[in-house]
């Protein structure tokens, strides 16, 4: 135990000093194509979970088993392979002790994400050193809203539009709202996209958080899963614009400029500063801030905006500081809309390095630490950077944005805007 | 030769169920940085059904896999793969060579084709050209490990079980491969462990770990990423990362190695026979192509193998086995000839046990380990009841400190079993069984009570071995509630069950008679209401005539060696003491009092029990056993002594007799049933096929019957 939490235990009611949390490390599955002929299609969504925190557990030798505090699992649809309280399942299921506990978590697209910010409060208030935090989604087996029973007073108050509740329709909202982003433009994010993903599958950019995964299909056997299968290097702004716009006749969201419907998992070891010293745990990164916002649920694509303009708040830091954004791209537009709020070009070379979700594919609940793998990695490639953000959009209008700051930069552990050292009365205004 | 040559012998099994081999091409991972090895071809074991119906090895199978293999071999040469490995379905690398197939190749050739289909498909597997790996996921028996053993590395999941190499005991050699590679590989004294001892020893199996720390694999991963991790360490292997440690690997042309290989052997011999008496051949089998093959190549042994393979596929030993083995233990004795339909089962949420002896302590124990139902016993008096609970919770002691049980199971245990003075204490029980005084009167006042006691839908039971559960009934008020339920000693190791139907036992009772059996972890068989049952009358009718020819002249170790070729667990005057002469004169008596002079009465046998004398036999100074002067002196001989030969034969025809008129007189459904209670009840050996295909194939039955209790081709050639 550290020193935050006796100090705690001995004076409640005075103020506690926050414990630095860190980013240990990440992995994730291959993302997969959902439906019949994907390849996780006849896998369980447990299973690939499984697979991630085993391969933690291997990639970080150091970290006994049982001083893991707490595995929390993402899913959107909370049932079947997906059920009975994933954190624990998976954690029995992965061998841990049976001391470590688990819980699940939702929050949609950022049900990893709030998983990691969910844990690492818990870490900064001093009740974890170390905790697994990680999201799963098989879309094959669990289509979007799938068992989902819309209260009607949604309807009947009006509430929310009924499109709302699909993310396409929300999509060609965002369109609606922001006339300069046209098809022209999304279409071409897209190609820029695949492209950027393609050329860090070839510079090995990708590969090493990948956990490979076995899959068996009825009369053709065993294979091993090492890469992701959503890809489509080569799209040409002709392919794309060949393309139905299935949510609205003459409309500009298709499915080549929108992230697919995928399987996949994702898990990652957050620790206290202290925990990590304590075991020889890499750090990759630092957690600066998070935050969410919730927005109009017709244009929920909006979401990363306001949420990031509070993260900035409370990490005392404006967008300039960023030198790396790790955008979930759910939809073009709702990237495009983000960039276009904080004047940022949509081909700043800040902006997914290594491309994004409309290439590697979203399975939902999964894809906050995916975010975080990858800008963790970038953070290693290129110490001149100090911060980054993860961000994404949010079902029903959220948005989630999460700060890091990078240990390799030669002023990491010196006070700017919120250092190590602040305190929560600060960050939480 | 290819696989491709032996297409006429697969297409002599139209209907096999073929467990397909699918190939899938895996870029091997990349370690520390390297580049990938390269392509590896993975193939699946696999026949596209659930986990129920296990993967087996037909001749088409091994066709298939053998094409696949040397298309392999081919795409080795060119250089597009560095490595293969084999792999099967969810719970299995492959559960061994198709038995129902192998027993119906009645053309010695077309045994001898099956043979060395065999070694050509794992020769091919052998000398790929590239690195082979076997992945035991699961299940690998037989042919089935074979595979694995005749591929160049093998890895093994810490979740498998049932490796093994059980062909001793199913009548055949490990004849693909493995009484050659199996030595080599972890060492002479574990390959008789695993090839000799196991399968004798009720055909134990080793799990993952087990497999691992013999040597049988080079390396062990945990089920939840077991292939993913094998591919990894396989790509290792390829790339040079990792050189496998084999400890207990032995070159058999090094010095030493001889005499090492010859005691293993000579151990095996012996072990052998301890259990079988060398009544079956295959177990000898073994040991001889081992002993003949430290001085062998492999190709050599190999046709070696394939000759005994082929002569051994024809015995009647195999056959007896494979029946035995297939279609009663595995199959019949999970649906039970004339058991009414389970859906009439009563619930049984608590039992009773009248008495409080040392058969009702075993009794209760079982009840309430198995059923995990209160159990509670009545005696005379406190003090013989909480002598009865004292055992049960000794026992329960005992299977905690062996950690067989946790601490909670046995306070679980422990609280389930409580005893009384009084029946009252069965006035909410569904099932009450007693295991009182043999005496046919005692029983019925048991009964009587008990049943003014408890509700109607009350079922009760007796574990009278000799006496009419028809009688018993005679008085009760509901006498359809009345069972028997005859257990054999000792009650928590031996597997059967008689459920005893006496005339108006009604179905509901019989169907949770069945049903509490399976909850027991027992092979229930009907049986009639008739004396002694199945079991114990044929014992006693074989140890009957062993008496009466010992009675008549024939010398002790003459009459007690007779019947060594059927190599039953024990000699019968070793049965007899073991079961207790006591017990054995009081069984006998009721059946001379039923069949009359079937069943001799011994005198001698008498005079022994009159003079507290428990056993004919005593270790002797010089470490054998002998006839003291002093018992031989109470006893009076005739003068017409018998040969072995007399004894035996005079023995195969009285069972053949008596099994005859038991089936005529409806004791049992078929000789099925009674092969099968003779191997649970009395452990008699799958070689004999329990009892009738081998009363059938040393002609007594024809002799005796005029007829065969089983046609050709069912527990023998066709």
């Amino acid at each position: 135990m550290s020193q935050a939490r006796h100090s705690g235990e001995h004076s409640s009611g005075s103020p506690r000093t926050v414990r630095d949390v860190v980013f240990v490390d990440g992995v994730r599955t291959p993302f997969g194509r959902a439906g019949e002929k994907g390849i996780y299609a006849g896998t369980r969504a447990d299973d690939l979970m499984v697979k991630c925190i085993r391969e933690l557990l291997r990639r970080n030798p150091s970290l006994p088993a049982e001083r893991i505090d707490e595995v929390a699992v993402a899913a959107t649809t909370q049932t079947g392979d997906q059920g009975l309280t994933l954190g624990r399942t998976a954690a029995l299921l992965a061998g841990l002790p049976r001391t470590v506990p688990g819980f699940a978590i939702d929050r949609m697209c950022a049900g990893a994400m709030t998983a990691v910010t969910t844990t690492a409060s818990g870490i900064g208030f001093g009740a974890y050193d170390v905790v697994i935090a990680g999201g799963v989604e098989h879309m094959g087996n669990h289509p979007m809203g799938s068992g989902a029973d819309p209260n009607p007073r949604f309807m009947s108050e009006r509430l929310v539009d009924p499109a709302a509740l699909n993310m396409g329709n929300t999509a060609e909202n965002l369109h609606d709202r922001f006339p300069a982003i046209t098809k022209e433009r999304t279409d071409a994010y897209a190609v820029s996209s695949q492209d950027k993903l393609a050329a860090a599958y070839g510079k090995g950019q990708i590969q090493p958080d990948l956990v490979p995964v076995a899959t068996l299909k009825p009369e053709q056997g065993w294979t091993l899963n090492s890469v992701d299968e959503p890809p489509r290097p080569g799209t040409t702004l002709e392919d794309l614009a060949a393309l139905r716009t299935p949510f609205r006749a003459h409309g500009r969201v298709t499915a080549g400029n929108a992230a697919g419907l995928n399987d996949g998992a994702t898990a990652a070891v957050l620790a206290s500063s202290d925990a990590a010293a304590e075991l020889g745990l890499p750090v990759k990164m630092r957690l600066v801030s998070y935050a969410y916002a919730g927005v109009e649920p017709e244009v929920m694509g909006i979401g990363p905006v306001p949420a990031t303009e509070k993260a900035l708040k409370n990490a005392g830091l404006g967008i300039d500081d960023i030198g790396l954004f790790e955008i979930n791209e759910a939809f073009a537009v709702q990237v495009l809309s983000f960039l276009d709020h904080f004047g940022i070009s949509d081909d700043d070379p800040r902006v997914n390095r290594y491309g994004g979700a409309i290439a590697v594919g979203h399975p939902l609940a999964s894809s906050g630490v995916r975010l975080m793998n990858q800008l963790a990695r970038q953070f290693e490639e290129d110490p001149s950077v100090r911060y980054g953000i993860t961000t994404m959009c949010i079902g029903l209008g959220m948005g989630a944005t999460v700060i890091w700051e990078n240990p390799h930069h030669p002023g990491y552990g010196t006070a700017t805007g919120s250092g190590p050292e602040s305190v929560t009365e600060g960050a939480a205004a | 030769m290819s696989a491709a040559d032996f297409t006429k012998l697969a297409e002599l099994f139209p209907d096999e169920t073929v467990t397909h081999s699918y190939v899938q091409d895996i870029a091997l991972p990349a370690a520390h940085g390297k580049p990938s090895p390269g392509i590896f071809a993975l193939v699946t074991l696999d026949n596209g059904l659930d986990h129920s119906k296990p993967t087996t090895l037909g001749p088409n199978t091994l066709v298939e896999l053998g094409t696949v293999l040397e298309g392999l071999r081919e795409r080795a040469a060119r250089g597009e793969i560095v490595g293969v490995g084999v792999t099967g379905k969810p719970y299995y690398l492959v559960a061994g060579a198709d038995l129902s197939a192998v027993k119906s190749l009645d053309n010695r050739e077309h045994g001898l084709w099956m043979a060395q289909l065999g070694h050509d498909v794992y020769a091919t597997l052998a000398n790929l050209g590239v690195p082979s790996f076997a992945f035991i996921n699961g299940v690998a028996l037989g042919g089935g490990l074979e595979i694995a053993l005749q591929s160049t590395y093998r890895t093994v999941s810490t979740g498998a079980g049932a490796l093994a190499l059980p062909e001793a005991f199913i009548g055949l050699v490990p004849g693909w491969g493995g009484v050659y590679i199996l030595p080599r590989l972890i060492g002479p004294e574990n390959a008789v462990q695993v090839m000799i001892e196991n399968p004798l020893s009720n055909n134990r199996t080793l799990n993952g770990p087990q497999a691992f720390k013999l040597g049988i694999a080079d390396a062990m991963f945990e089920p939840a990423d077991f292939l993913e991790q094998s591919l990894a360490w396989a790509a290792e292997v390829i790339s040079g990362d990792v050189v496998p440690e084999r400890s207990n690997a032995v070159d058999p042309s090094l010095p030493g190695t001889a005499d090492r290989w010859t005691a293993a052997v000579a151990a095996g011999r012996a072990f052998v026979e301890g259990k079988t008496s060398n009544a079956s051949p295959a177990p000898a089998k073994v040991l001889d192509i081992l002993e003949a093959n430290r001085t062998m190549t492999q190709a050599e042994s190999a046709a070696l193998e394939c000759e005994t393979l082929a002569g051994l596929m024809q015995t009647d030993e195999f056959r007896a086995t494979v029946y035995a083995f297939l279609d009663l233990v595995q199959k019949r004795s999970k649906r039970p000839a004339g058991a009414p339909d389970r859906k009439l089962a009563r619930p049984v949420t608590k039992v009773g046990v009248v008495g409080a002896g040392l058969m009702a302590s075993q009794l209760a124990l079982l009840f309430a380990r198995q059923l995990k139902v209160p159990v509670v016993m009545t005696d005379i008096d406190q003090a013989r009841v909480d002598k009865g609970v004292g055992y049960v919770h000794s026992e329960v002691d005992k299977l905690l400190g062996k950690k067989r049980i946790s601490q909670d199971a046995a306070n679980r245990t422990k609280a389930l079993v409580t005893g009384s003075v009084s029946k009252e204490a069965f006035a909410d029980a569904d099932f009450v069984i007693e295991a009182v005084f043999e005496e046919l009167n005692v029983k019925k006042q048991v009964f009587a009570e008990v049943e003014a006691i408890v509700s109607s839908d009350c079922i009760l039971a007796t574990n009278t071995s000799s006496l009419s559960v028809t009688a018993m009934a005679e008085d009760l008020k509901q006498p359809e509630r009345l069972v028997g339920f005859h257990f054999f000693n000792p009650v928590a190791v031996m597997p059967l069950l008689e459920i005893v139907r006496a005339p108006k036992t009604d179905d509901a009772v019989l169907a949770t008679a069945f049903e509490l059996a399976k909850g027991l972890k027992k092979t229930g068989v009907l049986v009639k209401d008739a004396a002694a049952f199945v079991v114990n009358r044929i014992l006693l009718r074989l140890m009957g005539e062993v008496t009466a020819a010992f009675d008549e002249g024939t010398p002790a170790e003459v009459a007690d060696s007779a019947l060594r070729p059927m190599g039953l667990p024990m000699t019968p005057f070793t049965l007899g003491a073991m079961v207790g002469l006591p017990v054995a004169q009081h069984v006998q008596e009721s059946l001379h009092t039923a069949f009359g002079d079937r069943f001799s009465v011994s005198a001698n046998l008498q005079k022994l029990i009159d003079n507290g004398i428990t056993s004919l036999w005593v270790p002797s100074s010089g470490g054998s056993q002998e006839i003291p002067e002093s018992t031989l002196s109470l006893m009076s001989f005739g003068t017409s002594p018998s040969t072995g030969e007399e004894v035996l034969r005079r023995t195969q025809d009285a069972l053949a007799e008596e099994i005859g008129l038991m089936l005529d007189e409806g004791v049992v459904a078929g000789a099925e049933d009674i092969d099968l209670c003779m191997i649970l009840g009395a452990g008699w050996p799958m070689f004999l096929g329990g009892i009738t295909p081998y009363l059938d194939r040393t002609g007594a039955s024809e002799r005796v019957n005029g007829k065969r209790f089983l046609a050709p081709g069912i527990a023998s050639r066709a």
